[in-house]
This record gives structure tokens, sequence and C-alpha cells, in this order.
């Protein structure tokens, strides 16, 4: 069921705009709205949330409008991109702030602040002075100071982009476990490694509209347009489990296929990405310092960017970028046998 | 960094009469007052009476004035509207006007047979010759100190905390009163310290609106006036030691509060 729609909304602020945004995020679905800086991420969450108004369209929350609701009524819980923490109240009175203004003088404040606390992992900063924070502690407490709220939806703006990788992991994972309780999270990024980590669902923004939606392997296979092949930059996305054979020696396997590559990650569920311009064509098997070598029929061609992109299907669909020139001496016409090679250090793990 | 060494002894030398300027006549002040002469006139009783008029019309002024000037201030500094920017140039009038005129046109606002005056009249109060006329003539000379350093003070909150409170469910009351004034109020404290000692030095306008009760700055005046310098001295020396202390009392109070807030 649809929790959030954003239907046509417009606005202008200088010389940018939003043109007729388009998206839906369902009840407890993990949306991540996908695209480069100054694409209108940032923007179409404010107007969600009420703090900036839009010039057109509607928003609907839970199935009502709430387009013309006031910011403090709306209940959706935006987490900015710097945490905006009142620096001059501590942890506990900023996570109590949401409960104070809507119960005030309520009693279970403190109790729920602990419970806030307790579930983001920040029970043991609550009398600290926000000044003395690291970035990753004050994320949490903006998350938990959001969470406050108890929003419908919870609107989470670059939230990752100020973290250390360590962090930036521990991060998601709390994340992931909130969307796993049914919070609804529309978050925004222009970090499509990001995006694969967490999105059930991608919207990718270009000029302030949403140029295309849908899983992560549609957006990544089956970009809707140059401009979403070119940002996602990615063809070769697959889903699959990585083993360790031996050092950093390691197989990913999915649908169909083994793949030997090189990761210092630890084993588990994940993404692969393959660079089309990594791929090597060859019209019969030849003997090369590549580990993976599969045989497949080509099943298309098309213009790209830079030179020709053939499909080759290998038990799964492989993007392969070759210059025009090499497309055309090869003669790779649809339903021909190839070999595709790649090299084990050309391919890059995601961990979920 | 050597060849900068002739221009800073240049801007040394350069520094140290400006601040010479200011510290000797008032040292001169003190050097030719006696303590005896001082603690005499501590105690005169008409002198004692004037600095206390001086310290609390002032202090009534910045209090009933200032603080309906703040909601101005956060206007003027977050809300864009018509006029705004002939309304700040209003605000600063009275700094740049001279503040006998200033005066003049108090007096002209609230004498006994203006509207405000007749209206006072009718609810017993009489600004003319009356600490209240003190008040408002104070507050008309130094508010402006107090708007531009409340406004800036606003200004300089980031919106993301006031965007922020609004979206975690406060009224926009709630979100000025527990996010925009604490964070502007190291600058309205000293908008506040400024408009008193503003108010308590005040001469030209005060002396227009009320010669009686005479404040202490009045009284400075009125005893120059009468018996000559020799008189006056001890008097402006008494009165400059209050408002020293008065202004360091305030300043540490003021350097307390940041210590805390940082």
């Amino acid at each position: 069921m649809t929790k959030l729609k954003v239907r046509d909304v417009s606005v202008r602020l200088g010389r940018f705009g939003l043109n007729r945004v388009n998206f839906t995020a369902a009840g407890g679905e993990y949306f991540v709205l996908l695209g480069m800086s100054g694409a209108g991420k940032s923007v179409i969450l404010q107007i969600i949330a009420g703090i900036i108004p839009a010039s057109g369209g509607q928003i609907f929350l839970g199935g009502k409008d709430i387009s013309a609701e006031k910011v403090q009524n709306r209940k959706v819980g935006l987490v900015f991109q710097d945490s905006a923490l009142f620096p001059h109240m501590n942890v506990f009175s900023n996570i109590a702030y949401p409960l104070r203004s809507m119960r005030p003088g309520a009693r279970g404040t403190d109790s729920r602040v602990r419970e806030l606390a307790q579930m983001t992992g920040v029970s043991h900063l609550l009398d600290r002075a926000t000044s003395n924070l690291s970035g990753g502690e004050a994320q949490r407490v903006a998350l938990a100071r959001a969470l406050a709220l108890e929003p419908e939806c919870l609107l989470l703006d670059e939230p990752l982009s100020a973290l250390d990788v360590q962090t930036r992991s521990e991060f998601r994972r709390l994340l992931r476990e909130l969307n796993r309780q049914g919070q609804t999270i529309v978050h925004v990024t222009h970090d499509y490694e990001e995006a694969a980590l967490l999105a059930g669902r991608i919207g990718v923004m270009e000029n302030g509209t949403v140029v295309q939606e849908g899983s992560p392997a549609e957006v990544f296979q089956q970009p809707g347009s140059e401009f979403v092949a070119r940002f996602v930059g990615i063809r070769n996305f697959f889903s699959g489990t990585l083993t360790r054979e031996r050092g950093p020696m390691c197989r990913f396997r999915t649908a169909g296929i083994d793949i030997a590559l090189l990761s210092d990650e630890p084993p588990g569920e994940g993404f692969v990405v393959i660079r089309a311009e990594d791929v090597t064509i060859m019209r019969n098997s030849m003997p090369s310092s590549a580990i993976n070598n599969f045989r497949g029929a080509v099943t298309g061609s098309g213009p790209a960017r830079m030179g020709t992109e053939i499909m080759v299907d290998i038990g799964v669909p492989l993007a392969v970028l070759v210059s025009d020139d090499s497309a055309g001496s090869l003669g790779l016409a649809e339903g021909t046998t190839v070999w595709v090679s790649f090299k084990a250090s050309a391919i890059k793990f995601i961990r979920k | 960094m050597n060849g900068y060494y002739p221009m800073k002894l240049l801007f040394v030398f350069i520094g140290g009469l400006v601040l010479l300027f200011i510290v000797a006549p008032l040292a001169g002040l003190y050097l030719s007052t006696t303590p005896g002469e001082f603690f005499q006139t501590a105690t005169d009783r008409e002198v004692a009476g004037s600095i206390w008029l001086t310290l609390w019309t002032s202090m009534a002024a910045t209090l009933l004035f200032g603080l309906a000037a703040i909601p101005l201030a956060w206007l003027l500094a977050r809300r864009k509207f018509p006029f705004k920017r002939l309304i700040s140039a209003v605000i600063n009038v009275p700094v740049v006007i001279p503040h006998s005129a200033a005066g003049i046109a108090i007096l002209g606002f609230v004498a006994r047979d203006s509207a405000i005056g007749r209206l006072g009249e009718k609810l017993g109060l009489s600004f003319v010759g009356n600490p209240s006329g003190i008040i408002l003539a104070m507050a008309f000379v130094s508010i402006p100190f107090l708007i531009n350093a409340a406004r800036d003070g606003f200004a300089a909150v980031p919106e993301k905390f006031e965007k922020a409170a609004l979206n975690l469910g406060a009224s926009p009351v709630r979100v000025f009163f527990t996010i925009s004034l604490p964070l502007a109020w190291r600058s309205i404290l000293t908008g506040l310290i400024m408009m008193w000692a503003r108010g308590m030095s005040e001469f030209g306008a005060v002396v227009i609106v009320a010669y009686h009760p005479m404040t202490a700055p009045v009284l400075i005046w009125e005893r120059f006036a009468s018996f000559g310098l020799d008189w006056a001295i001890p008097v402006a020396a008494v009165f400059i030691t209050v408002c020293l202390i008065v202004f360091m009392i305030l300043r540490i109070v003021a350097s307390g509060y940041d210590k805390t807030e940082s």
C-alpha cells in the first residue's frame, strides 16, 4: 500500500526548479532518490516536509493530501545532511524536543528518550553537548530525534555523506534495521553504492525531475536514458553470494554463473559491479591473464556515449563496451557466439 | 616578516595615541578629585539620588522598550516585507540626529497639549518633568543599539535549526522561544547592555523632556553651568565610576553566560 505519493510537484527557486516530480514509496519501503548534486534531491525532501512550499502538485501521506498541511503537523521526520542538532541543547534535550513539542509536560518523555537512544546506540551520550559528538554520533542522535516524532515517513538527506567508511557501514546497518521494523524511508544520495546497498526501489533524478523509477536491478541493468546509464555508470550489476577461496581470491555466485574476484570484504550476500569497458569480447577462446572467461551469444548492440555497447548472454546479461571499429571488424551480429573475459581484479564487490 | 617591524612600531605608536586620547581625560578627572571630595560627593543626597534615578530609568527604558523591540528585530532578520529597508533606516534615525533635536521631537509628542500627553494626563501620568519622560527620552536614543544587535543575532542563527524544529512538531512560537531566542541571546544581551549604557549617558534628549528630576548627566551640567568646573568634576568622577562598575559587572555576567554556552 502506498505510504508516500509525490504527484507533479514543481517549484522554482531562482534559476533552479523542480519540474513535475513524481514518485511513490510503499509502506515499509526503502526508497532511494539517486541523483547528482544540484538535481533537486534535497529540495524535494524539504517540500515533502513542508519547509519549502511547492508551486504546484500534491503530496499524499497515508492517502491524505498533506500539500497544505502546516510543517509541524506533517509527521515526516527529516534528518538533515549535517544533522542540524540544536547546539544549545545536550543530546537528551535534542531527542526530547519533538516529544515536548507534541505533548508538553507529558509523562514518559524520559523513558521514551532512553528507548530511542538505545535503539540508535547513543545511550552513553545523553548528557553530552552536541559540539562534542563525532559525525556518526551526531547522525545517530539526529536519527533518534526524528524517530521521536514517530514519523509516518522518515526522510534522510545524504545521511552518510560526512561519515567515514566504518561509521557508514554501522549506520547503514541501523537504517536497514529500522526499515525491517516497518519504517518507511525516503533517502536521497548521489552515491550509487549507497543506493544499491539500501534501496528496495530507486528513483533517479535529473535536472529537477525523476527520470526513472524501479528496483536497483532494473535501474542499473536497464537504464531508461543515456543520462541514467552514464550517471549510474554500471550496467553489469549482479546480486549474489561471496565466498572466500584463498587469500584475497574469492568466488561470487550469482544466478547462473560463478565469477572469480579479488576482495578483502568478508564473505556474505552482496553485489558485484563489472564495468562494461573492463570486459573483453572475442570470437574465439584465447588464453589470457583473465580468470573469468565465458561463452555466450550476442543478444543485441547499440551506440553508447563512447563506442558501441554489445549485450552478451552468458547466463546473465553482460554489457560489453567496444570501439565502433572493433564492433565492425568482429561482426557481432545478434546470435553470434562469442567469448567474453574480465580480470578478477576488475570486479568490485559491494557487501550488503 | 622583519620588514613589517617599522610598520608595526608605527601602528603601536598611533594606537597608543588613540588610547591615550580616551584614557587621559578620564585619568585627569580622577587626578583632580581628592578622595575626600570623591566620598563627600558620593554621599551627597542630590548626587546619589540623581545616579539612582539614572540607573533605574535607563534600566526601565531597556526592559520596557527593549523587550518590545526584540520581535521587531526578529522580523527584520527573518521575514521579507514591503519597505523593510526603509524601516531599517528609520530605526537608525535616533543615532544620527542631534539628541537635543530628538528631545524636542519627544517633547512635542508627549507635551500636555498633545494627544499622548492628554491621554497620559487622564491616566494620571505626566511625561514632562517626570521619570516617565526620562524613560521615553532614553529609550528613543538608545533603542537602535538593541534592535541592530538583536537583528544581527537572529540573522546569524542558521535557518536550518528553525526548519528542523518546525519539522519536529514545534509551533512557530515554540521555535522562537526555544531555538531562535536562545541562539541569538548572546547578541541580544550585548544589545541590552549597549542600550542601557547609552540610556544612562544620555543628556541632550533628557534635559529637554525632563530637566527635573535631574539625572546624573543633567546634574553634572547643572553643577558646571551654575558653579563651574571644580564643582562638576567630582560629580562626573562619581558617575563615571558607577557607570564603569555597572558596565564591568554586566560584561562579567555576559562572559559567564558565553562560557556556559560554549
